[in-house]
């Protein structure tokens, strides 16, 4: 036995965690998000950005946003692509705003019942994909135009409010029902809105399932090599299912909090979210190409977009800047984490 | 070609090879597996441009640094995978890259008449407008020829050009091959084939471990010399190896067969009847092409269920119609491609040596990466695996410490029969001899392995019984004490020669009578 042979594999330097650490996506995720806070602090339009109600709005309106960066983080490490989640979003903000509003269910119906309806939606697409072997981006456009034209079909075309028209065919204003006005509230002494709570349970939720179970590693293997997966008796399809269900549950617990904040179902709501839901995915650092990425990247890249929007919309900077700025410092956040590939989270 | 040298890394694939070609000649390139033939003619292909040594072309020297410059020396290679674009037509495929035009306008009419001119010398009469996917197989290696001849490649390689073809595809291609002779084109060809070298060769040389052998014309290599000269004779000294302890049976075959990957008309591999036992090492020895890979994919569950026949575990039936099923049931496949079968490189050393056995290692669903890392440890531990942490990335090991992370992912199920795909390919010597003794320490311990390799001393050093293959059948059946090279190649090449005999009748008095002999 040659003595050469039994060298280590040492591809990290002697203080391998640190550098692991400095290397790794997480870093640089962190450092955009810090760089992004310190553009915060120097454009802090005249102290605004050091006012509580500034975060609080800002965690607010990334909130539903980042629900849908949620499920679609589970897709993206499996090496898949879901674009139905914004259509999905707004078929279930129909559909939960005519159960609530308009036929006065109570929320302990109307939230199992739309959650159930974003599952189905996502199972579909994933049923799709991987057992008849439709490529993912297909089937989920798919599901997207498909979704979007139930979302117009359930509410007439109309946005679903609480102007309700009667017998008379005049309109009338029903109240606004608990399950919107719950969710569209503050707690912990209005510092916190609820919706952000909501968000908060999301992440844990497919934190624990990318991190904690079984299926996650499932995952992250599937999107890593799918055919080793397969060979190591991975139920591939099964796990890919599961990865577009919950994307579908997530667009739809999205969705009641979207129609909860608007007080109405738009059946043109969420276009173009799933856009904003895979950037916060990648900007956190969570490869397109599958098999690497995590949830708390997720999160650094939500939190990063989010402060970005609020910071430009706080210094006043009109729309049309803020998405040319939003468009150029995602392809500088995405460039900086592919510079050094290879490293884990 | 002189004093061909060429490295990937620190092993050395071509030492000073040297090959000459004349006009208007077949020479036969021929050699074991891993012998340097596919380099070599990479080299000559212009695909490695970094290589020691000199080439020339028509007595011009050449230095061939990418495919372009091969082919502008006249050097036109058809690689088994064809290079054509399916969806576009012959026209277009015969001339891309050299469109017929001005000014970037493909002049669509002179193409095609050109392409019909092209194909016609060929013997050839096809629509040059429709689109390659269209023809079959043969007639669009047959385009692939004309291609390379629009260009006026003078030196034509064809590598195991007959591999994917039935009996009339072959005879009109032997028959284009001597119209190319007559007409002065050089033709380097690679077969595995003893019938087709016999019949096309004009010249042969002979490759071994990258080294030039001997280049002589095919009156004065027959058969037995040729295979001399492949094999060698410095053969690794035989190991003591342990005796056998042979238990019941574990693995039964009757009359099974596989299909090849994604389906096909006929079946990849035919085992008339097979046994394995309990603490037996059986060899599947088999040059490209011999169906051996496809039996290891096919009993491990990999094709699915383009399987038919009998299949016993341990005298039970058993049917997998999965990976899944073979895996709940004992049996693992280590396949040949780690990187692409093998492997999650993205994933950590312990997620790769847990993922088969992960459902045991987290009831209930949820992971406990405790166990896990305990699991890995207990499993990589044995095979001293090399790694400065368990948590480093699969990708980031050395290919013998990232196979040896494969062999503790399915160790770790504890399985009855292990079946391996070329273990040992591309990994360097003191971790080949590693999982050599690891084997032969498995089967003592009452595993079954049915071990297919590409390097016959692996096969003979390791087996008890060596099956050997070619295309598909069974074509020789040897034991350790019959086993030896030259006759071994020989059944691989397709001769299923008597030399070898039949098996011992008292040992397996059912396989005699089924096996040619």
């Amino acid at each position: 036995m040659n003595e050469e042979s039994h060298k280590s594999e040492q591809t990290a330097p002697p203080p391998a965690r640190w550098r692991g650490w400095t290397a790794g996506p997480a870093a640089r995720a962190l450092l955009a998000l810090g760089l992004v806070l310190a553009l915060g602090m120097v454009f802090n339009a005249d102290g605004a950005f050091f006012r509580a109600g500034t975060h609080r709005d800002a965690l607010r309106q990334a909130s539903v946003y980042g629900m849908l960066a949620c499920g679609l983080t589970l897709v993206i490490v499996s090496g898949g692509i879901d674009l139905a989640v914004g259509s999905v979003l707004a078929l279930v903000a129909v559909c939960a705003s005519q159960m609530a509003i308009h036929w006065g269910w109570s929320g302990w119906v109307v939230v199992p019942a739309a959650l159930a309806l974003g599952t189905l939606c996502g199972a579909t697409a994933g049923f799709v994909t991987a057992r008849l072997r439709v490529q993912p981006f297909i089937a989920t456009l798919s599901l997207m135009v498909l979704a979007r034209g139930l979302a117009k079909y359930a509410s007439g075309g109309m946005k679903v409010s609480t102007a309700v028209r009667g017998a008379d065919g005049l309109y009338h204003n029903v109240p606004l029902p608990p399950l919107f006005t719950g969710i569209d509230t503050r707690i912990l002494g209005g510092n916190v809105s609820m919706v952000t709570v909501v968000f908060g349970v999301c992440v844990a939720a497919a934190w624990l399932a990318l991190a904690r179970h079984r299926w996650g590693r499932y995952l992250q293997a599937i999107g890593g090599n799918e055919e080793a997966a397969r060979l190591s008796g991975v139920p591939v399809a099964a796990a890919k299912i599961a990865a577009y269900a919950a994307s579908g549950l997530f667009a739809a617990v999205a969705g009641i909090c979207q129609a909860a904040q608007e007080q109405q179902g738009d059946p043109e709501a969420g276009a173009g979210y799933e856009l904003i839901g895979i950037a916060m995915v990648v900007i956190g650092g969570t490869s397109l190409m599958g098999g690497r990425g995590g949830m708390g990247l997720t999160l650094l890249g939500v939190l990063t977009i989010g402060y970005l929007d609020k910071i430009l919309s706080i210094n006043a900077v009109p729309e049309a800047g803020r998405l040319v700025l939003t468009g150029v410092i995602i392809i500088l956040a995405v460039l900086a984490q592919r510079a050094s590939p290879g490293t884990r989270s | 070609m002189e004093g061909i040298t060429k490295r990937f890394g620190p092993v050395t694939v071509l030492d000073r090879a040297r090959f000459e070609l004349r006009a208007g000649e077949v020479h036969v390139l021929a050699g074991e597996n891993g012998a340097g033939k596919s380099t070599l003619i990479k080299i000559l292909g212009g695909v490695h441009g970094d290589y020691d040594g000199r080439v020339a072309v028509g007595g011009r020297l050449v230095r061939l640094r990418s495919p372009q410059e091969a082919a502008a020396a006249g050097v036109a290679v058809i690689h088994q995978e064809l290079s054509l674009i399916g969806p576009m037509s012959v026209a277009d495929n015969l001339f891309l890259g050299g469109a017929r035009g001005r000014g970037g306008w493909v002049d669509e009419a002179r193409q095609r008449r050109e392409a019909r001119g092209c194909l016609a010398r060929l013997g050839l009469d096809l629509d040059p407008a429709r689109a390659v996917e269209e023809f079959p197989l043969a007639t669009r290696q047959m385009i692939e020829i004309a291609k390379a001849l629009s260009r006026d490649a003078r030196v034509l390689v064809m590598d195991e050009p007959t591999s994917a073809l039935n009996a009339p595809e072959v005879a009109r291609l032997f028959e284009l091959i001597q119209t190319l002779k007559g007409r002065g084109c050089g033709i380097v060809y690679i077969s595995h084939k003893m019938e087709e070298i016999e019949r096309l060769a004009d010249r042969i040389t002979v490759l071994r471990d990258g080294r030039w052998i001997g280049t002589a014309p095919r009156a004065e290599l027959p058969p037995a010399r040729l295979i001399e000269w492949m094999v060698g004779r410095e053969m690794e000294a035989p190991r003591e190896a342990p005796a056998m302890v042979a238990g019941a049976p574990r693995l039964r075959l009757r009359d099974f067969a596989v299909w090849p990957a994604g389906g096909g008309a006929r079946a990849a591999v035919e085992v008339p009847a097979l046994e394995v036992r309990a603490g037996e090492i059986v060899g599947l020895a088999g040059l490209q092409g011999s169906g051996a890979g496809d039996l290891l994919a096919g009993l491990g569950g990999a094709r699915g269920s383009g399987t038919r026949g009998g299949l016993w575990l341990d005298g039970a039936p058993v049917r997998f119609r999965g990976p899944r099923e073979a895996i709940a049931a004992g049996v693992a496949l280590v396949p040949n491609d780690r990187k692409a079968a093998g492997l999650v490189l993205s994933l950590s050393i312990t997620a790769n040596a847990t993922l088969a056995g992960l459902r045991a290692l987290s009831p209930g669903g949820w992971r406990r990466p405790g166990r896990e890392r305990a699991a890995a440890e207990a499993t990589t531990g044995p095979l001293r695996l090399r790694a400065a942490s368990l948590d480093l990335e699969a990708g980031a090991l050395s290919g013998g410490n990232q196979q040896k992370v494969v062999l503790a992912k399915w160790l770790q199920i504890q399985p009855r029969l292990l079946l391996l795909d070329d273990p040992t390919r591309g990994i360097d010597i003191a971790a080949k001899r590693e999982i050599h003794q690891l084997l032969e320490e498995w089967a003592a311990r009452g595993m079954a392995i049915l071990l297919g390799s590409s390097e016959l001393p692996e096969l003979l050093a390791l087996s008890h019984r060596v099956l050997v293959l070619h295309r598909g059948r069974v074509t020789g059946e040897y034991t350790r004490a019959t086993a030896r090279p030259e006759v071994i190649l020989a059944a691989a090449m397709g001769r299923e020669m008597a030399a070898g005999g039949p098996p011992p009748a008292d040992d397996h008095p059912e396989l005699g009578r089924t096996l040619p002999g």
